[in-house]
């Protein structure tokens, strides 16, 4: 075996290059020389042989059996109503999978275990050792490869011609640029700027609070102490079926209202009257990475975001009280209609969601 | 045989008379390949690829990267009437009303997990055994950005079916974006074409993920394996088998065979999860819709680790020139992959530093004979894990029943203590494994059979090791920390070097300085010497006795 200072490929630069060792001392053990393996039963055992040799026939042939199977299931077992009106039945489905799975898991299986079993008990091959060459070319080689590449470097003049030089090395440093320029317009390129979009929602002055899902007008009487409604503004009813407009403001726009005892509610200073009689409307989107918040401690008042846990007191102007979210939940102030019906006081006062660079204190 | 030889030989025949292959095949058709089950790990990698190769593209035959709205009116009753992205309606139609399409979505989504979990796999087996020291340190290379393309493989396809899953993992990444300084704006906007989450998004990642990923991945996979061929596999030493060889068996038809036969097992399995474990049924968790999301979501494994770094991040935000900085998201989002992909990628060289060699390697190390290696990478391991666990806080808080609370402050303060303290352990455990391999080869191993002597003193009988059995405890090699010299040679002239020689001795102490050495020739004569050959007669006296 080598040693530190021996080297196994005889290349003299590999030698270490760095401080001086202690000499180091010999290797205890001799290498005793490759062992080779015992025979297997199946080499001198003629009915071992013939053992494994059904073995792996037998996979094989079950192989075959399973492929048939699979398209066997395929047909018979069928997903599709004889109604299209009824509709998938799941388990169906749930049959076919697995039926055409296992036929098909197994056959693949055994063709692979019936091929490791052939060369592990059957095929005859030694073991075999090879030896390795330093990769490194010897010198002759590299020497001639570099003087090869000189005097190509030399027939161009690329070291003496300056002036080609250089304008091809602009040239070059210039050209990656368009493929940046054509990847503008990957974003929109008129109206606001990116930044800009984040600052507005479509609540505005008078725009009713609706119910999520039903999408049905709220009175402030319908809500009860300790309850929570998700809600949208009467507005997005308004946005086109087809189109991004309407998905991207069910990812800016969700509020939660809240019911609780009004002195329960540690109000700001400037927020005295964004509420209704303890019913508070707060932006759904945490202000850590924009997951809709969902977890309400009715007792606490605590809002707990399922994606990484940002905790929310919601009696106390949406204030952080755990995990990563850095600002609190921005609320929505609102007030109450000729009809008795929520509606809010404007849009929200600050950017709903995550921070960024352009939401300036 | 004949008739097999005589039909490939024709085929050769054709190839070599146009582009000399017989010459390449004549060199390679018995190449040795060396066995070891740790070597399977990579070709799982290789496989599990395979096979969602050729699910993906049972896939495309019917999945329409879309969003735009439509109302189901599909197989699926749940859903009838339901606003949803075409995307999401096409994978309720490849799972309900294509035969078999269940079954390749899930063969296509657990073959992406084992992806990860192999090729992961495959590079701790890589590091902990030194397989990336030269000349191997270009696919160390090749395969850190494996792992990267890997991943972002996998998490493109997790957002294609525009589930509720999938989408509020694009608004993570959105968020993640947002926290970059200056840009992230913009860069939000130039990728969903506007605010979040848009229209374009879906038709954005599809040629990623069946194009653009899998066509580099592919491409790396092949320089991957040409250097493997090239450079032959690493093998274990043992009687006979050196740095300057390789022993195994021939590549045609022992490798072929299992190999071949590994890639049929591999897809056996990934096909029987598939039939019998159901994965992300993205029927239950509805189509897209940014204002819903379900607790207890958790993003396949690979990303779980990111996840929880987000989770764990206290609230940290300040502001440069009133522009906010949010360093709660851009420490876990931003830079901890770079923090941990930067000196992953500059490993081997960090560890050539230490050793101050530039030889060829081809023998493996056993862990243990590298200690701060290997501690090296169990407190990596154990970052990790810890970041995984965080991932999952939650739910580990649900099956411990304790707060969530408290997990996330058990890992922010074991992110900082744990991983040192396994690195600590580790380092233990292997110098205390490498004293026991060096007693076993001067002293041979312990028999169990305790003799009083006359003077009623207890000893345990040691039976000497056969020469293989000694010679496996120390083919490997003695690795020295190198000492920088002194500082001026003998006429007190200052050596121009001493420095950076110090530093490199510092590092190498660092690596070397614990390690147990095996015995050298004259302290295992001197062993043997020393009493035990008495032993040794005592213990022949003892069989005799006994017959």
């Amino acid at each position: 075996m080598s040693t530190h200072n021996v080297n196994p490929n005889g290349d003299e630069h590999a030698v270490v290059p760095h401080g001086e060792h202690a000499v180091v001392p010999a290797d205890p053990i001799a290498d005793p020389g490759l062992h080779y393996y015992d025979e297997r039963l199946t080499d001198v055992d003629k009915k071992a042989e013939r053992r494994a040799e059904r073995q792996v026939a037998g996979m094989f042939a079950l192989a075959s059996l399973l492929t048939v199977a699979f398209i066997v299931f395929y047909v018979i077992v069928g997903i599709h109503p004889d109604d299209p009106e009824d509709g998938v039945n799941i388990g169906d489905v749930q049959v076919s999978n697995l039926t055409l799975g296992l036929t098909l898991g197994l056959a693949l299986f055994l063709v692979g275990a019936g091929a490791v079993q052939w060369a592990r008990s059957l095929m005859s091959s030694p073991e075999v050792v090879h030896e390795r060459h330093p990769l490194r070319s010897d010198d002759e080689t590299r020497a001639a490869a570099l003087a090869d590449f000189e005097t190509g470097t030399e027939e161009t003049g690329f070291g003496r011609r300056k002036l080609i030089r250089n304008s091809l090395l602009g040239a070059l440093a210039l050209l990656p640029l368009p493929a940046v320029i054509l990847l503008r317009d990957l974003g929109p390129n008129t109206g606001e700027s990116p930044g800009e979009r984040k600052q507005h929602t479509i609540w505005a002055e008078g725009v009713r609070v609706l119910t999520d899902v039903t999408f049905m007008p709220i009175r402030a009487a319908d809500l009860e102490i300790g309850q929570l409604v998700n809600a949208m503004p009467a507005t997005f009813e308004d946005l086109p079926e087809h189109g991004p407009e309407r998905i991207n403001e069910r990812a800016k726009s969700p509020v939660m209202l809240v019911r609780m005892l009004p002195e329960d509610v540690h109000v700001a200073p400037g927020r005295e009257n964004w509420g209704v009689d303890g019913i508070l409307a707060y932006s759904k989107i945490c202000t850590h990475v924009g997951c809709p918040i969902s977890l309400y401690e009715q007792t606490t008042h605590h809002m707990l975001c399922p994606c990484h846990q940002s905790t929310f007191d919601l009696s106390d102007n949406g204030k952080v009280i755990f995990g990563p979210a850095t600002r609190s939940l921005p609320q929505l102030p609102i007030a109450v209609d000729s009809e008795g019906y929520l509606i809010a006081q404007s849009d929200f006062t600050e950017p709903v969601g995550p921070s960024y660079w352009e939401r300036t204190r | 045989m004949s008739a097999i030889v005589n039909g490939a030989g024709k085929v050769v025949d054709f190839v070599d008379q146009r582009i000399t292959a017989s010459n390449w095949l004549k060199r390679n058709i018995r190449k040795v390949f060396p066995d070891h089950w740790s070597f399977l790990l990579g070709e799982i990698a290789l496989f599990s690829f395979i096979m969602i190769l050729l699910s993906g593209v049972f896939l495309t035959l019917w999945f329409k990267p879309t969003m735009a709205h439509i109302m189901y009116e599909g197989a699926y009753v749940p859903m009838r009437d339901v606003g949803m992205s075409e995307a999401y309606a096409s994978t309720l139609e490849i799972s309900f009303e294509v035969r078999g399409g269940l079954l390749m979505r899930q063969v296509h989504h657990w073959g992406a997990l084992i992806f990860l979990a192999a090729m992961s796999a495959h590079m701790l087996r890589i590091f902990f055994t030194g397989a990336f020291r030269k000349p191997r340190e270009i696919n160390w290379l090749i395969g850190v950005i494996l792992l990267v393309l890997g991943v972002a493989a996998g998490f493109t396809g997790y957002s294609l079916p525009d589930d509720l899953l999938s989408g509020t993992g694009l608004r993570i990444i959105e968020g993640g974006m947002l926290a970059i300084p200056i840009v992230g704006t913009y860069l939000s906007s130039f990728l969903f074409g506007g605010e979040y989450p848009g229209d374009d998004i879906i038709a954005r990642l599809y040629p990623m993920h069946i194009l653009l990923i899998p066509g580099l991945i592919l491409a790396l996979v092949a320089a991957h394996l040409m250097i493997l061929w090239y450079q032959k596999h690493t093998h274990w030493g043992g009687p006979g088998k050196t740095n300057t060889n390789v022993a195994g068996a021939p590549f045609f038809p022992i490798y072929v065979a299992k190999a071949g036969g590994f890639q049929f097992i591999v897809m056996g399995v990934i096909v029987l999860l598939a039939a019998t474990i159901q994965i992300n049924p993205v029927w239950l968790w509805g189509p897209y819709d940014p204002s819903v999301v379900s607790a207890g979501t958790q993003p396949d494994w690979y990303v779980g680790f990111l996840d929880g770094a987000l989770r764990v991040m206290p609230a940290w935000e300040f502001y440069v020139f009133d522009h906010p900085i949010t360093m709660s998201v851009l420490i876990p989002a931003i830079l901890l992959p770079g923090i941990i992909l930067t000196p992953l990628a500059l490993y081997p060289w960090i560890e050539q530093r230490a050793t101050g060699d530039t030889r060829e390697h081809h023998l493996l190390d056993r862990p243990r004979n590298v200690p701060v290696r290997t501690g090296i990478g169990v407190a990596f391991i154990v970052f990790y894990v810890l970041l995984w666990i965080a991932g999952g806080n939650d739910f580990f808080a649900t099956i411990l029943e304790i707060p969530v609370n408290w997990i996330t402050w058990f890992i922010r303060i074991g992110i900082f203590v744990l991983p040192p303290l396994a690195f600590f352990v580790t380092k233990r455990i292997c110098l205390g494994l490498q004293r026991r391999d060096r007693d076993k080869v001067m002293h041979g191993r312990e028999t169990g059979i305790v003799m009083v002597s006359p003077d009623g003193e207890f000893s345990e009988l040691h039976a000497p090791l056969t020469r293989s059995q000694a010679y496996e405890l120390t083919w490997h090699e003695r690795q020295l920390p190198s000492d920088p010299g002194p500082a001026t040679d003998a006429n007190g002239i200052p050596n121009p070097n001493y420095r950076s020689k110090r530093a490199q001795a510092r590092l190498s102490r660092f690596y070397f300085g614990d390690v147990v050495q095996k015995p050298t020739r004259e302290e295992l004569e001197s062993a043997h010497h020393d009493g035990h050959g008495a032993e040794a007669a005592q213990r022949d006296e003892l069989t005799s006795g006994q017959q």
